[in-house]
């Protein structure tokens, strides 16, 4: 309990304890395989570190046993582009709409929830027969796509309704007496003010999409996307250029995250700084 | 000017379609599959319930479901515990808001990594040769290495609550945010004990975080086919790997029928689960 001032109570250092311990526990194996990626030649996939060197990161994009990474990066990139900028415009839509009760927006919203916890193979399945049943061919940029959609639109779409849950109607109100137009509304107040979660809604858009695997399993075509490049690496890679190409991918995803998390620190600062009372006239 | 009807019929229409053709549709093929008929020669489109008698004459379906429920019993309770005291911590015990965000920030950044990648990263920890081997070898605690670590139930669990954890921390932070820190007052003025107002006032306030958070965690665990499968080292299938099997040698219509019998399976524990809490308009209206 939040007592303003004195001792924090016993609780607060068993609790603190049991955070920690679950941080370790989530970033401990993690850090694992990014030391054990910078092995030399002799390296295993076990302790102790057996030299030291990129040697496993070079071998990783040099290596055709290894599979075609540089080619799923390749795809991987596109891919999580095209989704990010569809997840942004369909929540930000949608979420506008969830305001208000219509009709169907219970099915609609159950619809989506129902999207998000199906089991993401199942989907990837029934994609793929009906692409096959129809005849066309499938591939990352159409197939995957949707499919990557089914699993990123019900997240923006919960982040959009806690970005709306905070929004002022107000505002919009002022601006349409002042004679803005519906367009200029959303132009000019809306889009301004939810800017943050359009951010937090692309970072998800983005990193789902990046690393999703069960539904781009039977969707993603002839080629592989790099989720999917992992899984038959674990497969059939017996060597640290597993690890490497974990520390990889991984430290790009934190590039992503941190980028983003900046963004909208930088965002909400500038705003805070901009609502503090003027001091001098 | 577009009458609002039309505007909100506009916004909503792209989710709309969207998951009609990439959720609905594709679920009608399935279910349409199921009832398809195969043979050696390939799938015929036909109308017959053979796929469905087979699946559910198996002894292999019962002792799939059965493995997987245990698996989904299992990760939701560590989860749960786990969840509910990272989240109470950060809300109630963190002073300092901003602390407390990044803290949660600290919780959530794997969330957006690769799960494969944080699955396979337990293998330099749990082996035979492993980290937790060696240094309780090193300690003089064991003399030969624990063989249960890896390759087993427990290095499941340990995957299964190690990348799914989040989902249950991010609604039980949610609803415990809301929860007025005037109640701990009124509590404790009447008298009531640390563990009473935990029980007491926190967890009916947090119900519907808690029925979130467990939708989401056992529909994970009831989907995954490949953390049960490199985890147990392939000694352990689940529902959904059983069907991975099925269709890596084409046996499309057996897998349909497999998935429609999970699916239904699934929406009848999330519909019991979501009659005890109307979540949605927990999510939507009170605000």
């Amino acid at each position: 309990m939040t007592n303003s001032s004195g001792n924090r109570p016993w609780t607060f250092y068993a609790l603190a304890a049991f955070f920690a311990a679950y941080v370790l526990f989530l970033y401990g194996p993690m850090l694992c395989i990014f030391i054990l990626s910078f092995q030399g030649q002799g390296g295993a996939l076990v302790f102790p570190m057996r030299g030291f060197g990129l040697y496993w990161f070079i071998d990783l994009f040099t290596q055709v046993r290894t599979g075609d990474v540089i080619g799923a990066i390749e795809r991987s990139l596109p891919l999580a582009f095209i989704v990010m900028a569809l997840t942004v415009a369909i929540s930000v839509a949608s979420g506008m709409a969830f305001r208000q009760r219509f009709r169907g927006s219970g099915i609609l919203f159950y619809g989506a929830v129902a999207s998000l916890v199906a089991p993401g193979l199942v989907l990837g399945i029934g994609i793929g027969l009906m692409f096959q049943l129809l005849g066309v061919p499938e591939h990352w940029w159409s197939s995957a796509v949707g499919a990557q959609l089914t699993w990123t639109l019900p997240f923006g779409l919960l982040i959009m309704f806690a970005v709306f849950g905070r929004f002022n109607r107000a505002y919009e109100e002022a601006a349409r007496d002042l004679g803005a137009s519906p367009a200029q509304v959303v132009r000019l107040v809306v889009i301004p003010i939810i800017l943050p979660g359009i951010i937090a809604v692309a970072l998800f858009g983005f990193t789902l999409s990046y690393d999703e695997f069960a539904r781009t399993l039977q969707t993603s075509g002839p080629t592989n996307t790099l989720p999917l490049e992992i899984w038959s690496m674990t497969t059939n890679v017996t060597s640290p250029a597993l690890y490497a190409l974990g520390t990889v991918t991984t430290a790009f995803s934190f590039l992503v995250i941190g980028i983003s998390l900046g963004a909208i620190a930088v965002i909400q600062r500038r705003r805070f700084g901009r609502a503090l009372p003027a001091k001098r006239p | 000017m577009l009458s609002a009807r039309v505007r909100v019929a506009l916004q909503v229409l792209p989710l709309a379609l969207v998951l009609l053709v990439f959720f609905v549709v594709p679920i009608g093929f399935v279910v349409a599959v199921s009832f398809f008929h195969y043979d050696d020669f390939g799938i015929v489109p036909a109308f017959s319930p053979e796929n469905y008698a087979a699946v559910l004459s198996e002894h292999l379906t019962l002792d799939l479901y059965l493995s997987t429920l245990r698996f989904a019993a299992l990760v939701w309770f560590f989860t749960l515990i786990i969840g509910f005291w990272v989240a109470y911590f950060l809300v109630f015990h963190v002073r300092n808001q901003l602390v407390a965000i990044g803290l949660f920030l600290v919780c959530t950044v794997p969330f957006w990594t690769s799960n494969i990648i944080r699955m396979i990263s337990w293998l330099p920890l749990l082996g035979k040769e492993g980290l937790i081997n060696r240094g309780l070898i090193g300690l003089g605690v064991i003399h030969r290495p624990l063989e249960f670590l890896l390759f087993s139930d427990f290095s499941v669990v340990v995957s299964y609550v190690h990348l799914f954890t989040i989902f249950m921390i991010v609604p039980l932070f949610n609803s415990m945010s809301r929860i007025d820190r005037s109640l701990f007052e009124a509590a404790s003025d009447a008298g009531t004990s640390r563990l009473q107002t935990v029980l007491f006032v926190v967890v009916p306030l947090v119900k519907s975080g808690i029925v979130l958070g467990s939708i989401f965690v056992i529909t994970l665990v009831m989907g995954d086919f490949y953390v049960v499968r490199v985890m147990s080292g392939g000694s352990r299938a689940s529902v959904v790997s059983a069907m991975f099997d099925d269709i890596s040698v084409l046996l499309f219509p057996h897998a349909a029928a497999n998935a429609v019998f999970l699916i239904i399976i699934v929406v009848l524990m999330v519909g019991l689960i979501l009659r005890a809490v109307d979540v949605r308009r927990e999510l939507v209206d009170q605000r």
